[in-house]
């Protein structure tokens, strides 16, 4: 493999669940030599999260975790012992990056916030994602993936009037915070090279939802034009047809509706002559509800029904309008698209075996994106790493029986 | 205060509509140097939408979702349809670090500004092209914006009620997802030019990216042949997990969520140890996941009788994860973002646009912190700028190609 882009940068990864880890797991990915960093004996809370090969919840087999940490080497070190605390500011001195995710406190509480850090390597970045930030009086709170989505703005206006705020499927509120925190690692990491000297980022989620998640940020400015708040509905579209459709195979997506799109879905239709018709063709009949409830019943839902997703996209596609089809994990694994790009990852790994992953989130002949070795066994590399500090085996074995490792 | 991390960078900003110009955004408020380019022949597309300030004429000048997305940067306007036009912005691009762009596919080619022809002039640019689906397969032609990307990549499947169709999804997730891995990608391309002294290109496919932060729902079918739907609210462990309506109408909601058996009896405890809480189908994890509907319905009894900072308070105190589910008016009226100083306000010419609170940056840096600058800029507003002091071309020059509309 070409040499990669973070090649030679040194991160120690205190990091654990899933934002921290995907950020490491980012800069592992592009090259860095990540060193994890475990409490002895449980490990990273993420190996208890699932899902776990072959549905067996053992600590070795949580696919969560084996995909989160891919191309890492892993230790285990107890860092409120005197002895561990130790050897990791040893590490630290020849670290170019330091990650963690604790809550805020705890940090300072062991002594090793960035100021200490910074009087042994001058050069550090250090960054600490959180849920709420450093500083402010939420700071120490607690919180989960949906509990964060939902102070961001989007949760609230999704979903049906009646009903509760729902979240979007998964926990990709975490993967986004993990991914901008690599982006403010490298920024800081690119100006410490040209500097010569670290410095100290605070990510909060909370705030990385606010302002990047989705268009929380013109809602502001909405709500500051109209004093109005934004609320819950089916439908995000007024026009027709717009929203998600069933079809013959499960569920399409079009964005068919406005003076701008419709004469485009009357061509789709086969029928141009709708494009004009006043029924349903003018900006006034666009917006009146009854005319989409005619036009959906006698004319769209006829021609959806009987189609496929992807027959309904093709003929989507062709007459340019914006349009996919509702892929679930099954469908999206199937697709010929990644299947021709090489986008799975297959990685070999001693307890599960090979098992397929997602794979480079961008693509360079110059600067390849690769999987070098498979997520560390719980403690896995000690012998290695502490030996490259000069630990001998009888070393480990007491630093082992006195529960530093 | 010292330099902006990103301080010295130039980046030339062919970037539309909001996966490009977010990308952008990220790095001028950390300093870059953003030149954008646009024309009006050919408009940035968020100058036609909306927030509008209320009681104004919309327009392309006071667009909230335009000086949103485009604040910190420097605009130019080039007509890239006349002969003279991909040449001006080569000249933009010689003098820049890295080059973003998002068009469609084919675009950039049919300018010649494709990488084959940028690399021959400018063989160290870093070239960033953020497609939908990449170069090669099946869709790379097809038309896509960052919210189809949604239904394209399992999410909309797995959001919403069971009971109920995918629920439509109003934001584009795609795009801001797309535009941090994008500057990721570029950043990390410009440290490797550091080391090696080699420019490259990168191609991002939006599909990917996004499908890249799915990993629990493509891994259950790997590894599992589980095919994951709908579940509104509900964790894959988790119970109690859901958000619960608090006393004072619809902006009142609050979200609940607990993980260990100690957090659950810190909610009863919070909740004034209620008798219904002593159930055994309630008594450990696996139980109260299975009656998580009736569990649900008993502590909004509870929550609907609290506002929801109320609820969040007591239940925070005690050690239970819970926050309100803010509304755009929920989130500038409170009081952690504003004690941290996450608004920033933005003035704008326009009398209505005048000193609007706008979100802040999207992290804190020590010592390189980023800044807001300047508003997003009009149309053309710095071309004698652009031109002038940073190309060197006489003012005459610049005149006359303005008044060829070559810069439009």
């Amino acid at each position: 493999m070409n040499e990669q882009a973070l090649s030679g940068v040194k991160v120690l990864d205190l990091t654990w669940h899933i934002a921290g880890p995907y950020c490491a797991k980012y800069l592992a990915d592009s090259g860095a030599e990540v060193i994890k960093v475990e409490r002895p004996g449980t490990g990273d809370p993420a190996r208890k999260m699932g899902p776990f090969y072959k549905d067996d919840p053992h600590p070795e087999k949580s696919g969560l975790f084996l995909h989160l940490n891919t191309n890492k080497r892993g230790v285990t070190l107890n860092l409120k012992s005197p002895a561990g605390k130790k050897i990791f500011l040893e590490l630290v001195k020849r670290a170019d990056i330091v990650l963690e995710s604790f809550r805020p406190h705890v940090m300072p509480s062991l002594g090793l916030n960035y100021e200490e850090l910074e009087k042994i390597n001058p050069r550090l970045v250090m960054t600490s994602l959180s849920s709420f930030g450093q500083s402010g009086p939420y700071r120490e709170y607690k919180a989960s993936d949906m509990v964060i989505y939902g102070m961001g703005g989007s949760m609230f206006w999704t979903g049906i009037a009646a009903r509760e705020p729902v979240r979007l499927g998964g926990t990709v509120v975490s993967y986004q915070v993990g991914v901008m925190a690599a982006v403010a690692t490298t920024f800081a990491l690119f100006g410490a090279e040209k500097r010569g000297y670290g410095e100290y980022i605070d990510i909060s989620a909370y705030e990385a939802t606010r302002a990047s998640i989705d268009r929380n940020g013109t809602d502001l400015l909405a709500y500051q034009y109209s004093g109005d708040y934004d609320k819950r509905s089916a439908s995000y579209a007024r026009s027709f047809p717009t929203g998600v459709y069933p079809c013959k195979d499960g569920y399409f997506d079009l964005t068919g509706g406005t003076v701008v799109f419709f004469p485009r879905t009357a061509k789709m239709l086969g029928r141009p002559e709708l494009a004009k018709d006043p029924r349903y063709g003018t900006g006034e009949a666009q917006i009146d509800v009854n005319r989409k409830q005619e036009f959906d019943a006698e004319i769209f839902y006829p021609w959806i029904l009987e189609r496929t997703r992807r027959e309904a996209w093709q003929a989507a596609q062709k007459a340019h309008i914006l349009s996919g089809p509702i892929f679930n994990a099954k469908d999206v694994q199937e697709d010929d698209h990644y299947k021709g790009r090489n986008y799975w990852q297959e990685v070999d790994h001693p307890v599960t075996g090979k098992l397929r992953y997602t794979g480079a989130p961008y693509r360079s002949d110059e600067m390849p994106w690769g999987i070098r070795r498979p997520a560390p066994l719980l403690g896995e590399h000690n012998e290695e790493i502490y030996g490259e500090l000069g630990y001998s085996k009888e070393d480990l074995a007491k630093l082992r029986e006195g529960g530093v490792l | 205060m010292e330099q902006m991390a990103l301080e010295g960078l130039t980046i030339v900003d062919f970037g539309q509509a909001w996966a490009g110009p977010h990308f952008s955004r990220t790095l001028a408020d950390m300093g870059a140097r953003v030149i954008k380019i646009e024309s009006r022949r050919q408009m940035d597309s968020v100058r036609g939408l909306p927030p509008w300030p209320t009681g104004s004429k919309p327009g392309p000048l006071n667009s909230g979702y335009y000086t949103w997305l485009n604040r910190n940067k420097l605009g130019v306007t080039i007509d890239l349809s006349t002969p003279q036009g991909p040449g001006l912005a080569m000249e933009i691009i010689k003098i820049s670090d890295a080059l973003v762009e998002n068009f469609s596919r084919g675009v950039m080619g049919k300018y010649g500004l494709d990488y084959a022809s940028v690399q021959k002039v400018h063989p160290k640019i870093i070239y960033v092209a953020m497609t939908a689906f990449g170069s090669e397969g099946p869709y790379k032609n097809y038309v896509m914006y960052g919210r189809n990307q949604i239904y394209l990549s399992g999410l909309a499947h797995t959001t919403g009620h069971p009971e109920r169709p995918p629920h439509p999804i109003n934001f584009s997730w795609g795009d801001p997802v797309a535009a941090q891995h994008a500057a990721f990608a570029m950043l990390s391309a410009l440290y490797y030019r550091n080391r090696t002294g080699k420019g490259q290109y990168i191609e991002l496919s939006q599909w990917e990216s996004l499908i890249g932060i799915t990993p629990e729902n493509i891994l259950d079918y790997t590894l599992n042949r589980n095919v994951r739907s709908r579940r509104g609210n509900r964790h894959d462990y988790m119970a109690p997990h859901n958000t619960y309506r608090c006393a004072g109408g619809d902006v009142e909601w609050v979200g609940i969520a607990v993980e260990t058996d100690e957090e659950w009896q810190s909610l009863c405890e919070a909740m004034g140890s209620p008798e219904w809480a002593k159930d055994e189908k309630f008594a450990d994890g696996f139980r109260r996941w299975q009656n998580q509907e009736e569990l649900d319905a008993r502590i909004g009894e509870w929550t609907v009788q609290h506002r929801k900072y109320e609820v969040t308070d007591i239940l925070q105190k005690a050690g239970v994860a819970a926050f309100p589910t803010l509304s755009n008016r929920g989130l500038v009226e409170d009081p952690h973002l504003n004690a941290r100083g996450f608004f920033v306000e933005i003035d704008h010419p326009e009398p209505e646009m005048k000193n609007r609170k706008y979100d802040g940056l999207l992290w804190k840096m020590s010592k390189t912190p980023g800044q807001i600058r300047h508003r997003a800029p009009y149309p053309g507003e710095h071309n004698n700028y652009v031109f002038g002091e940073l190309l060197g071309m006489p003012q005459k020059e610049i005149d006359r190609l303005v008044e060829e509309k070559v810069l439009l």
